[in-house]
């Protein structure tokens, strides 16, 4: 008696909480914000590009660099998410990050000899952290204003333009989305030869 | 009996110490989880250090040995506190036992006197006592009234009347009759009289725990369970740090984290709580109901003779129109001379004292005495053509009337004002002419006011019970302070507010003292009978009073409320002590794998050695130092709640954190210079 | 920074508040079956279900009973959990072809998601298909949660009824959880998330080719859907492996607030509950009022730790500092969205309550700032706690409280009236005992032997305070980790599964058992004797006796993994 009432019970359960819930939440969603819904995607060319919300790896000098990841084997595993999980006396984290430390202070005229942003050397959470401080962001400057050819300002102010502050002033920290700041500085490559051409 | 002992006194010591060698037997420590902790340990810690003396590993033994010598020392020293809260109440017994001769007895048999020794009777026997004799035991007296010196139990060496019938008909085995003689059914066997229950109370022999004391016991034990987990993970988790720990130092640990404080004082404390009431003269049937005292919300007390002194005494003599005060109390002096009820005498006393007239030795040929009778419910004199009548104002009128005179105006208000106070309006009459009133009151007990507000302050409300009309209840319940009050009482009255307030889930108590009390007091969760009482009375409540003295109910509550405090203080202080002592051991154990601990290190202690050693013999002596307060108790103070635990987190708390690290670094101090550890 | 960090403190706890009065009205009357606005729609549907499932909806259950049947729904729900995990192969929904999950795990998760523990040996995105996550996940993240309120409600009961022997209906409360409180709320939250960007679909999994070239596979999934329910279940399993740090379910600093309030909001609505029911709101306010003062304490500790940074990066020239360019501090596996405050604050109420979701890697935390989250748990999850057990956890610790200072103040113990007696210490001190035992006794195990010192990825102290933490968790319901443990053995899955499961049910009876006592007492009215547990010294009290209780257990583990660590870190020793 006890045991059907519970069996039952969880088939119902089942199918109202499991099934019923989940799916109609995917039709509201699709319904009522249908870009979110389906992962924030960003199309160029008729191809996406990625996800607004999940960061992606940028090697070149021309773009702004994401934070280190250690999702998947070579980072940014969109479908491996993952910190480092490497404890603060851990040698290999140290020694990780020493090794960051001195590639930027080799490759960024920003850094040179001055303190590095921490977030710059450290890996995210998630593997998939789409954004950088503005610290991160000021540092890099130099090195994509001079691969790309730009005055430092324009690019400065195309940072500035693209740091999202506190939410109200208050809330979560002010952070600058990598993907949308590089799409950004490509449009006005684009745009700027474009004119060129013109 | 009633004598304090001495806390330290020699004798009791040196019994004590014997004693306390006895309570090693693991039969006996198995009652108490924590002890049994501490000496099964002591015994393992005895048993490596054997091992390791044989085998001539030589750099730890000394260490050892201190650490096994301390932890029997922590055994030794609970069953000390246990053994001198004992031998107190031995020394107690020991006084009584004293009492309870061998006399011989004289048994009615058929109406033959036949003499028995005291120990031959049985429940049903009847004996004759004559003056100078010993009572041989319990019973009830059937005939007769006697002074009885009761010292012997009460401590009191007033004598006080034991006669038949009334509410004073209990008698004690072990008293003495001082004049006339009185007949006794005997109400005990040999072994169970008052006496011999006493004995084994306050010797502890029948003790249990009680409820609360059950309780405690299992947090304690749950306690101990934990730390045991905790000590017993330690090894696998220190070993995995490069630490390898000996079993002298997790033992060593274990004891100081267990709460070996207020383990080994527990059963001193509940033994000593019992002592304690004795020496206030009150005997509690079970341990139970000294805690029940702590909890009581509600308390039962009739009036007469706890609140009022139990008579009621003429206080003011209220003349009519013509008539002067002194006449009417000349007059009234007259008619009560034969008068010897309390209230009579009273009359007599306060004529004399306002209008100083002295009592007069009348021959009996010149004056006639009327007496009160149910009929004419008045009472009188008739002398020289005088016919002096005192009584209720019903009764005086008619008889004015009959005298043929007339009833004044005035007189109506003055009795019904005399009434609405509370007091009894009783007029004098001469023949057909009214004199006046004389205007007889309940007098409150001294210093009852005051009695009552410390009950209120303990959170208990107190209702007199009283068979008076609901406006003179009113007012002296106004008068003496009580929060409540039920008039009009019967018998019935109170076993029937007894079982209200409990439907509430109240707990009552009730002082009682006559035969219709007892079912009351059966049925009161804590019922105080006293000792004058009769013997169904003492046979009901669960406590008895040996003074008679119905506001001895507030020292029972303190003794209650005194031995719960007292362990929780003492719980409190155990496991606030185990913060110093983590802070002592657990550097000293990890000090080899992890330098950096020693920053735990705050007390600065010497070695690792010296550091555990000294946690060690703190947790021991600190039972020595603490057994004065669990025999004494801890003061109990009527504040509000909130008040109480304050301070005693405070006191006990905080200095359960604090005392130890001085504690221990005292030791550890003393340790270093004597190169122990 | 200060500032912002009391700002957002600040405003986080006044939402909590806020939203918990409230709620916790509604709460008493859902389960008090008085009207609520929400009767129209829900009544219907609540009448079909018991009349499917044979429920007879007026007929209370004694403790007993209602524990037989808490137990059985359990069995029955972690038996379909596991059936659904080793089947998922052949189970609709599952465009990405996931095969069958490896015995033992599976029967860690099942044992995992029933215990609302949440425990994640596995990575969702690349193990469990879409079916799996909403009919075997998501479901017991509803009923685990459910029947966490149930059990909450039938003590809260046992505590303020007067007299008689029962304590409610188990399927009559499981059912009114979900259907009045979990399912309206849940889809509240999904729908706000989902705006802000936390995707549900059905979708495969997206092939991007990114900016410069290289193809990212972006997994999908009805993630919003779950994310709610497992913030307000206090559930914790994370859709993807990332959990809560991973963007998709936690996009932005609105995300993040809402879901730190879900994760809250029923636990401190339950202390409100609490007061309704017992006639005196009083006291539930004194328990929400502890569980504030050890959240405020816990959050600011583990800020400041966190804040402070790792000794050897600053050696290295990196700067930690908070400016307004950074938040700074040690960001080593934290989110720059969250920054330091957002992190803390959440690794404080993932583990004040059973929740267990992370949105940063506590592994990755300062020695001191991953020793928050662990005492927490050490406590025993009673800061507002899982949803229901954290409130009877706090009413066991009110219970041993009371009895101390019931004793200072030289009268029997009561809680509400009702007196505190031996057969009330027996089982509350059961459920006390139970904890460290599990917790304990397993570690002492897994650090003493090759299969458990095989999971330790971080060596030194800090490998210690990885096995520490995951049986704390386990035994905790919490779920959250140091993630960096290998606990994907047969070893660690099976013995953590046990240490959930004794952790969840070993203290549910006895805590059932405990308001079965209590239900029969008649009340003692309070008097100027009784010590008021409405108050503050109440609360002060409450506060001491939980540090003090945890601390001395748990003080010989924790000094031998996060304390030491933090003094041979300041000494430069690395491992």
């Amino acid at each position: 008696m006890r045991s059907w009432t519970a069996i039952r019970m969880t088939l119902v359960l089942t199918i109202l909480t499991g099934i019923a819930y989940p799916v109609a939440l995917v039709g509201l969603a699709h319904l009522l914000f249908p870009r979110q819904a389906e992962g924030t995607l960003v199309w160029r060319n008729g191809h996406v590009i990625g996800s607004l919300l999940i960061g992606q790896n940028f090697a070149s000098a021309r773009y702004f660099h994401p934070r280190p990841s250690a999702a998947g084997a070579t980072g940014y595993d969109a479908a491996g998410s993952g910190g480092s999980n490497l404890g603060p006396t851990n040698k290999r984290l140290i020694e990780a990050v020493r090794s960051r430390a001195s590639a930027l202070r080799e490759h960024e005229p920003g850094i040179g000899h001055g303190a590095i942003p921490v977030d710059m050397v450290t890996a995210s959470a998630s593997g998939l952290d789409p954004e950088i401080t503005p610290a991160a962001a000021e540092a890099q400057v130099p090195r994509v204003a001079r691969a790309r050819g730009l005055a430092e300002s324009t690019v400065r102010s195309l940072v500035a333009s693209y740091t999202r502050g506190r939410m109200l002033g208050l809330l979560g920290e002010p952070r600058v989305n990598v993907l949308e700041l590089n799409l950004a500085l490509d449009d006005l490559a684009s745009n700027s030869s474009s004119k060129a051409f013109r | 009996m009633a004598k304090a002992v001495r806390l330290w006194e020699g004798k009791i010591v040196r019994t004590a110490l014997v004693d306390s060698l006895g309570k090693f037997d693991p039969r006996l420590q198995a009652h108490n989880p924590v002890m049994f902790v501490v000496e099964v340990t002591a015994a393992a810690v005895s048993l490596i250090l054997l091992r390791d003396f044989l085998s001539g590993r030589g750099s730890q033994v000394l260490f050892e040995l201190q650490i096994a010598v301390w932890l029997w020392f922590t055994v030794g020293f609970a069953n000390f506190a246990e053994a001198m809260a004992e031998g107190r109440g031995k020394a107690q017994a020991e006084n009584l036992r004293k009492t309870r001769t061998e006399t011989p007895a004289t048994l009615l048999r058929d109406g033959q006197e036949v003499r028995v020794p005291a120990p031959s009777l049985r429940r049903g026997d009847v004996v004759l006592v004559r003056a100078g004799e010993i009572i041989p035991g319990d019973g009830e007296v059937i005939e007769g009234v006697a002074s009885v010196n009761e010292a012997a139990i009460t401590g009191e060496s007033a004598p006080v009347i034991r006669e038949s019938g009334g509410d004073r008909s209990a008698v004690t085995g072990g008293t003495i009759v001082i004049s006339d003689w009185i007949k006794i059914r005997i109400t005990a066997n040999p072994g169970e009289t008052f006496l011999d229950r006493m004995i084994a109370l306050v010797e502890g022999a029948q003790r249990q725990k009680t409820p609360n004391e059950i309780a405690l016991s299992i947090l304690l034990a749950g306690l101990t369970i934990i730390f045991l987990l905790v000590c017993v993970s330690l090894y696998p988790l220190a070993l995995y740090g490069g630490s390898a720990l000996s079993l002298p130092v997790l033992v060593a640990l274990l004891v100081c984290l267990i709460p070996t404080t207020i383990g080994g004082l527990l059963s001193a404390i509940g033994i000593a709580g019992m002592d304690r009431l004795v020496q206030h003269n009150v005997l509690a049937m079970s341990g139970r109901a000294v805690e029940a005292a702590g909890d009581i919300d509600t308390l039962l007390l009739d009036k007469t003779g706890t609140i009022t002194l139990g008579d009621r005494l003429a206080t003011e003599f209220i003349p009519m129109h013509g008539t002067t005060a002194e006449e009417l109390a000349d007059a009234a002096q007259l008619a009560s001379l034969a008068d010897e009820t309390p209230e009579g005498r009273s009359i007599v006393v306060l004529a004399k004292n306002q209008f100083n007239l002295r009592g007069r030795e009348l021959a009996h040929s010149e004056a006639h005495f009327v007496p009160f009778t149910a009929q004419t419910r008045m009472s009188g004199i008739d002398i020289n053509n005088r016919r002096i009548r005192k009584g209720a104002y019903d009764q005086i009128m008619n008889f004015v009337r009959e005298n043929g005179g007339t009833v004044p105006s005035e007189l109506g208000p003055i009795v019904e004002r005399i009434a609405r106070s509370g007091g009894t309006p009783l007029v004098v009459a001469d023949r057909g002419r009214v004199l006046g009133v004389i205007h007889l009151k309940d007098v409150i007990k001294a210093g009852i006011r005051e009695r009552f507000a410390r009950l209120r302050a303990m959170g208990m409300r107190t209702v007199m019970i009283t068979g008076d009309n609901p406006l003179t209840a009113a007012a002296i319940a106004a008068e003496s302070g009580v929060d409540d009050f039920r008039a009009e009482a019967t018998p019935e009255t109170k076993l029937q507010l007894i079982r209200e307030e409990q439907a509430q889930g109240k707990l009552v108590a009730m002082i009682g003292d006559g035969t219709n009390d007892a079912p009351a007091l059966a049925q009161a969760d804590v019922g105080i009978a006293m000792n004058a009482g009769t013997q169904a009375a003492r046979e009901a409540g669960n406590m008895v009073d040996l003074d008679s003295n119905p506001t001895k109910i507030i020292e029972v509550v303190e003794i209650g409320k005194q031995l719960l405090i007292t362990r929780g203080a003492l719980t409190t202080f155990s496991i606030a002590n185990d913060v110093a002592k983590y802070f002592a051991i657990l550097p000293a154990m990890f000090v080899l794998s992890y330098p950096q601990l020693q920053e735990l290190n705050v007390m600065h202690l010497a070695t690792p050695q010296s550091a555990i050693l000294s946690a060690v013999i703190f947790n021991a002596l600190i039972i020595i130092a603490l057994i004065p307060l669990a025999l004494r108790g801890v003061q109990y103070r009527p504040l509000g709640a909130a008040a109480i635990l304050r301070r005693n987190l405070l006191v006990y708390g905080l200095g359960g954190v604090i005392i130890p690290f001085i504690g221990i670094k005292a030791i550890d101090l003393v340790v270093a210079a004597l190169h122990l550890a | 920074m200060v500032i912002n960090a009391v700002i957002q403190v600040t405003i986080f706890s006044m939402l909590v508040t806020v939203i918990s009065v409230p709620l916790g009205r509604y709460m008493a009357r859902v389960f008090g079956r008085e009207r609520t606005w929400l009767d129209p729609a829900l009544v219907p549907l609540e009448t079909i279900i018991y009349r499917i499932c044979g429920v007879h909806a007026g007929l209370e259950q004694d403790w007993i009973e209602y524990s037989i049947s808490m137990l059985v729904f359990s069995a029955v729900g972690m038996v379909l959990l596991y059936g659904i995990e080793r089947l998922q192969y052949y189970l609709p929904l599952n465009p990405q072809h996931f095969g069958a999950i490896a015995p033992d795990l599976a029967f860690n998760t099942a044992a995992s998601f029933t215990t609302n523990t949440n425990w994640q040996a596995y990575s969702g995105e690349s193990t469990m298909s879409y079916f799996t996550q909403m009919a075997g996940l998501a479901f017991h993240n509803f009923v685990s949660a459910a029947t966490g309120i149930a059990v909450a409600i039938a003590v809260i009961r046992g505590f303020v009824r007067r007299g008689g022997q029962t304590l409610g209906n188990f399927w009559v409360d499981l059912t009114r959880a979900t259907l009045w409180v979990l399912l309206p709320l849940s889809i509240l939250l999904s729908l706000v998330l989902i705006w802000q960007g936390v995707p549900q679909n059905f979708s495969r999994y997206v092939h991007a080719r990114t900016l410069e070239g290289p193809e990212q596979v972006i997994a999908q999934g009805p993630v919003a859907s779950q994310e709610s329910i497992k913030e307000l279940g206090t559930n914790g399993g994370g859709f993807f492996n990332a959990n809560s740090a991973h963007p998709y379910e936690n996009p932005t600093p609105l995300t993040n607030l809402l879901e730190l309030i879900a994760i809250f909001a029923i636990g401190a609505g339950l202390t409100h509950t609490f007061g309704h029911m017992a006639g005196d709101r009083r006291q539930g306010w004194a328990l929400f009022a502890a569980m504030g003062v050890l959240f405020l304490m816990g959050t600011s500790w583990a800020i400041w730790a966190e804040q402070r940074g790792n000794p050897q990066f600053a050696a290295m020239g990196i700067d930690q500092r908070a400016t307004v360019m950074q938040a700074g501090g040690n960001m080593e596996g934290k989110e720059v969205r969250n920054g330091i405050v957002g992190s803390a604050l959440w690794a404080v109420v993932t583990t004040d309550t059973s929740c267990g979701a992370v949105n940063a890697m506590h592994d990755s935390f300062t020695p001191l700032g991953g020793l928050v989250p662990l005492l927490n748990m050490q406590i025993g999850e009673i800061i507002f706690g899982g949803v229901g057990s954290g409130l009877y956890g706090m009413l066991v610790m009110a219970v041993l409280t009371v009895f101390i200072a019931g004793l200072m103040v030289g009268r029997t113990p009561e809680y509400l009236g009702k007196k505190i007696e031996g057969r009330e210490m027996k089982l509350a001190m059961l459920f006390v005992l139970i904890f460290p035992a599990v917790i304990l006794l397993p570690v002492g195990a897994a650090v003493a032997t090759k299969a458990g010192l095989a999971g330790i990825s971080n060596p030194g102290p800090h490998g210690l305070s990885q096995i520490l933490y995951a049986f704390t968790s386990a035994a905790a319901n919490n779920g959250s980790a140091f993630a960096g443990l290998n606990a994907d053995t047969p070893f660690y899955n099976v013995l953590l599964a046990f240490v959930m499961l004794f952790g969840r049910f070993l203290m549910k009876v006895p805590v059932l058992a405990l308001a079965g006592s209590l239900v029969a007492k008649k009340a003692v009215p309070p008097s100027a004797g009784t010590f008021p547990t409405g108050g503050a010294t109440f609360v002060v009290l409450l506060v001491g006796v939980i540090i003090i209780v945890a601390a001395l257990t748990f003080f010989p583990a924790d000094a031998l993994g996060p304390i030491v660590e933090e003094l041979v870190m300041h000494a430069g020793k690395l491992y």
